[in-house]
């Protein structure tokens, strides 16, 4: 088999910043970090100060806090080198270009670190699933749910019904394959109802909100005829000029999506063009299908224009604009001015409230769409059980509910798995 | 003397093996202890079944010699599970036992050119890694490019009886002690497995007025389209166990041997003996026995379900607590067997063991139960020695394609921790996998391993020409063919549905490993993981999904490595 390259990349954020983390993992990693200090390897785990240079022409190019990680017993499996460089983008790159030319090193791809780890069995695939969203976890709420993951918190829950519909697999086959030949009974008159019961536990957790709303915000569409104030009120709630706020009916052509944090709760505020009946403008006339688009995608919907037109739904808040103008509509929820601040504080309460709802709860179990998507295959699959009156094709059911569940936990499929998987990290991860 | 290929034993598999070695032109001489006991059915007097049933028709759509035998003997034809969907019906006759052994002398006598030898088989000859024949008793060697062994329960078998103790396979015959001998010193994996057969009765003594009957089908169906019935049929009985049996098969298990300590095997869960049964669901109030006829000129009654090896005392007093068994003489009270078998997970999928070539195994020796799935293992090691000795492509058939790919492949996958025995829900392609369209799935494969012979040939050219036209639509077609295609369309949106879920997967499971892949390599696999892995030696990703207790990480592990040496 081929040695693995060594492979590095910077793992902390963007630059310029105090501080930048250049990890390099691999058996070169320790020769890469001889090369770059001149100096035998530090004792392992310990954060020593080193000159690092280049070692073709020995000019210096930071004074860093070095780390060695001997393997297998570190983050990626392997060897490990860790360089807390001062975060200047030049000194970063004068860094990464010398690395990339010591021997059998090169540039980490996306998710590199992470595969490795997992290749190497420091982590199992539930692990990498959670981890990528809590690297990647803004808020407090998202840390908790990803930690919930990378706990292995979903894949207990899947074996758990991994294990339930086993037994009633198992109660299904003894009806069949040993029907005749004595002690068991003719039929299990419990199963159809215990495998209905099974089902509708399965579509609780599928009501359980989606991770993706948890990972990328609460969807909250601002809507409305054109001129109705939704930039000026997008502006207002974010604190900054993120839309284009002018007098002149239909200046938002296109949507225009903002995440923010919003006292903990990630949200994302979707401002979209003023919906008019018809228009001869085609720019505009995109814009206003690309809204409707948006409105019934959204989770929270703030509906800015007359009452009495209103989407209908739950999920509609209806608001009154420029209360500083007067003449308050009666039948809104409530009435605003972005401009004096009137009620802001209100509304972002308000809206909070009903986002918080609209998550998974802390430490519960967040699902992704491809997750739901085969507990939803085997929900069904155990639903048309519980109605099937023949036992070999409701056992067929339940041989379709299980390779679903199998799906989720890697006993089948393990390419889907790992292809969707590791495509989520960023370079560095 | 010089063969192809070499038979040891002259059960169900190596009958059924040597038939196929022949068929496949090869030179054959099947070796047994006792030539008279060629075909005997040492335990209960029925063959087929659930799963088992799939399993006789698909050995005779390869044109085996166990469905038609069993036609030949037939004394009470049941179909099982008819009141459920037809994917899971069960053939299963009643067997004449003498008529049934003398229907595969028949058939064995009438194989040009097989030659049967009776003698024992003291060791297998064995030159620079590689089997080259036998030695007998006498020391006499007799070469061959291919040895299958086919020795049940035979090897270092031993016999309890409460606390008596005998060493042989069946009452009345010697045990393969030597062979046996030599196999674990080759460092064989073998482990110890145990089997028991119910005491044999006196049916005059039997009340049978006092008990339900269970008739013959009366609709006429074989277990071979090519055969029929011929014999008169008899009825089967059905009584049970009570609280009083229970209380004298407890009063009786201190002398039990299962319970002492003295047998070390573990025994089959879906063949329970009474006293397990009785001790391990002590809630049940009562068991149900089925009363089976041994034969037209005999008066011996199998009770089906009081399979034990109590003492002798016992066994008499259990039966007389027993409605219709009141007064009942026992003419050989039950025993248990205890042999060794050979762990199959040395075996390849052709069921050759990758450790010594040329050698092949098949029945009892690679820890199955039953008449049928040693049948259906003797037809593929025949068809695949004879492969062996004349350097052809061996036979292997899928789990997709039949019962017996299922069994092989579950065998040298996950091994076995008790008597394998054959089982619907084993099959995953169950719905396409039935016992009516054994020979559509089977029989061309047959004719490409060159097992099939010309009158099955003829045969199935006309219900293939019959299918050809069912399916066209034609409605003079004859009412199994009609049937088949009827059963194939109900089935059809689950067998879509389960062909498009293989295909998504057919891309990972097909991922090749290495013959020396070093499992102890790859990075994040426990040490569990790996001796499982090194017993079972899978060389793709799907049979490493399969061996048991391999956890997905340790697959994904698995597979980014291959990917990785692949390149």
């Amino acid at each position: 088999m081929m040695e693995r390259p060594t492979i590095f990349a910077r793992s902390t954020g963007a630059l310029p910043s105090a501080i930048a983390i250049v990890r390099v993992s691999g058996a070169a990693a320790g020769a890469a970090l001889l090369a770059l200090s001149g100096k035998a390897l530090p004792a392992p785990r310990s954060a020593v100060v080193r000159k690092l240079g280049d070692p073709a022409t020995a000019a210096l190019l930071d004074t860093a806090l070095v780390l060695w990680f001997p393997g297998p017993d570190t983050a990626t499996g392997e060897d490990l080198v860790e360089l807390h460089l001062h975060g200047g983008r030049a000194i970063v790159a004068a860094v990464e270009n010398v690395l990339a030319t010591l021997p059998g090193l090169q540039p980490a791809e996306p998710g590199a670190f992470t595969r490795r780890a997992f290749e190497n069995g420091r982590i199992d695939l539930t692990q990498v699933e959670g981890l990528a969203d809590f690297l990647a976890a803004e808020t407090e709420r998202q840390r908790a749910a990803a930690l919930v993951l990378a706990e292995g918190g979903l894949r207990r829950e899947v074996e758990r019904w991994q294990t339930t519909l086993l037994q009633l697999t198992a109660r299904a086959e003894a009806t069949i394959d040993f029907a005749d030949e004595s002690d068991v009974g003719t039929g299990d008159a419990m199963l159809q109802r215990d495998c209905g019961t099974f089902a509708n536990h399965l579509e609780t957790a599928l009501t359980n909100p989606p991770a993706e709303r948890l990972r990328d915000g609460v969807r909250i569409g601002i809507a409305g005829p054109p001129n109705a104030g939704k930039s000026t009120l997008l502006n207002a709630l974010v604190g900054r000029d993120v839309a284009i706020a002018s007098p002149i009916a239909g200046t938002t052509r296109d949507i225009i999506e903002t995440p923010v944090n919003l006292g903990g709760v990630p949200v994302i505020f979707v401002d979209m063009a003023g919906l008019r009946p018809a228009t001869n403008d085609t720019v505009e006339a995109i814009g206003i299908a690309r809204a409707e688009a948006a409105i019934a995608r959204s989770d929270l919907l703030l509906w800015l224009g007359d009452p009495a037109n209103a989407p209908s739904g739950d999920h509609v808040l209806r608001i009154g604009t420029k209360s500083d103008l007067g003449n308050p509509n009666p039948h809104t929820d409530l009435s605003v001015s972005a401009v004096t601040g009137e009620n802001m504080t209100v509304l972002i309460a308000t809206i909070a409230e009903r986002a918080i709802l609209l998550l998974p709860a802390t430490g519960s179990l967040a699902l992704t769409t491809a997750q739901q998507v085969h507990i939803r295959t085997a929900s069904d699959a155990l639903a048309r059980a519980s109605n099937q009156p023949d036992d070999v094709l409701r056992a067929e059911e339940f041989r379709t509910a299980m390779r679903a569940l199998d799906r989720i936990t890697g006993t089948a499929d393990t390419e889907a798995m790992l292809d969707t998987l590791f495509g989520r990290f960023c370079i560095g991860k | 003397m010089n063969y192809d290929v070499i038979i040891v034993g002259g059960g169900h598999a190596g009958t059924e093996a040597a038939a196929a070695a022949v068929r496949c032109g090869a030179r054959t001489a099947l070796v047994s202890f006792d030539v008279a006991m060629i075909g005997a059915m040492s335990c209960n007097p029925a063959i087929g079944g659930l799963g088992k049933g799939h399993l006789v028709r698909e050995v005779d759509a390869l044109d085996g010699l166990i469905a038609r035998a069993s036609d030949e003997a037939a004394i009470h034809y049941r179909m099982l599970n008819r009141s459920k969907g037809p994917a899971v019906q069960g053939p299963r006759i009643q067997a004449d036992r003498a008529r049934y052994a003398a229907a595969i002398h028949a058939m064995l006598a009438a194989t040009p050119s097989l030659n049967v030898i009776e003698a024992g088989v003291d060791s297998l000859a064995i030159e620079s890694g590689k089997v080259t024949g036998i030695v007998l008793g006498d020391g006499t060697v007799i070469a061959a490019a291919s040895v299958v062994l086919a020795t049940g329960t035979f090897l270092n078998a031993k016999m309890f009886r409460g606390r008596k103790v005998e060493v042989g396979g069946r009452v009345g015959e010697r045990a393969a002690t030597t062979l046996g001998d030599q196999l674990r010193a080759l460092g064989l994996p073998l482990g110890r497995l145990k089997t028991g057969t119910p005491p044999r009765l006196d049916g005059r003594t039997i009340d049978w007025s006092r008990l339900e009957r269970q008739p013959s089908d009366v609709d006429g169906w074989t277990m071979s389209p090519l055969g029929r019935r011929v014999l008169p049929q008899l009825f089967c009985a059905i009584t049970r166990t009570n609280i009083a049996t229970h209380d004298a098969i407890r009063a009786g298990l201190e002398a039990s041997p299962l319970f002492s300590g003295a047998i070390e095997g573990q025994g089959p869960r879906y063949c329970p003996s009474v006293e397990d049964k009785v001790l391990r669901f002590g809630d049940r109030d009562g068991h149900q026995v089925f009363l089976e006829p041994e034969g037209l000129d005999s008066h011996l009654i199998y009770p089906n379900g009081l399979s034990t090896s109590l003492p002798v005392e016992t066994q008499i007093a259990m039966l007389h607590t027993i409605v219709g068994l009141e007064a009942v003489d026992v003419v050989a009270p039950g025993y248990a067997v205890e042999y060794d078998y050979l762990d199959p997970r040395a075996l390849d999928h052709g069921l050759g063991l990758s450790a010594l070539p040329g050698l092949f195994c098949a029945g009892q020796i690679n820890g199955t139960t039953g008449y049928e799935e040693a049948a259906a293992q003797g037809l593929v090691a025949g068809v695949n020695a004879a492969a062996h000795a004349r350097g052809t492509a061996l036979m292997r058939l899928g789990r997709e394609q039949s019962y017996i790919g299922v069994m092989i492949d579950d065998l040298v996958l996950q091994g076995a921790t008790e008597p394998y025995r054959m089982l619907t829900s084993r099959a995953e392609y169950r719905l396409a996998l039935r016992a009516d369209n054994a020979m559509t799935r089977l029989t061309g494969v047959g004719m490409a391993a060159g097992c099939v012979g010309t009158a099955r040939e003829h045969w199935w050219a006309k219900r293939r020409a019959d299918l050809d036209r069912a399916h066209a639509g034609a409605a003079d077609v004859p009412a199994n063919v009609a049937a088949e295609v009827a059963v194939d369309a109900q089935y059809a949106p689950y067998l879509i549905r389960q062909e498009s879920e293989g295909r998504s997967l057919a891309a990972s499971d097909g991922l090749r490993l290495a013959d020396d892949l070093a499992w102890a390599k790859i990075p994040g696999l426990s040490n569990e993981m790996v001796e499982r892995l090194t017993r079972a030696s899978p060389r793709t990703l799907g049979e490493a999904r399969r061996v048991r207790g391999v956890t997905p990480a340790a697959l994904a592990a698995i597979m980014v490595t291959a990917k990785r040496s692949h390149g």
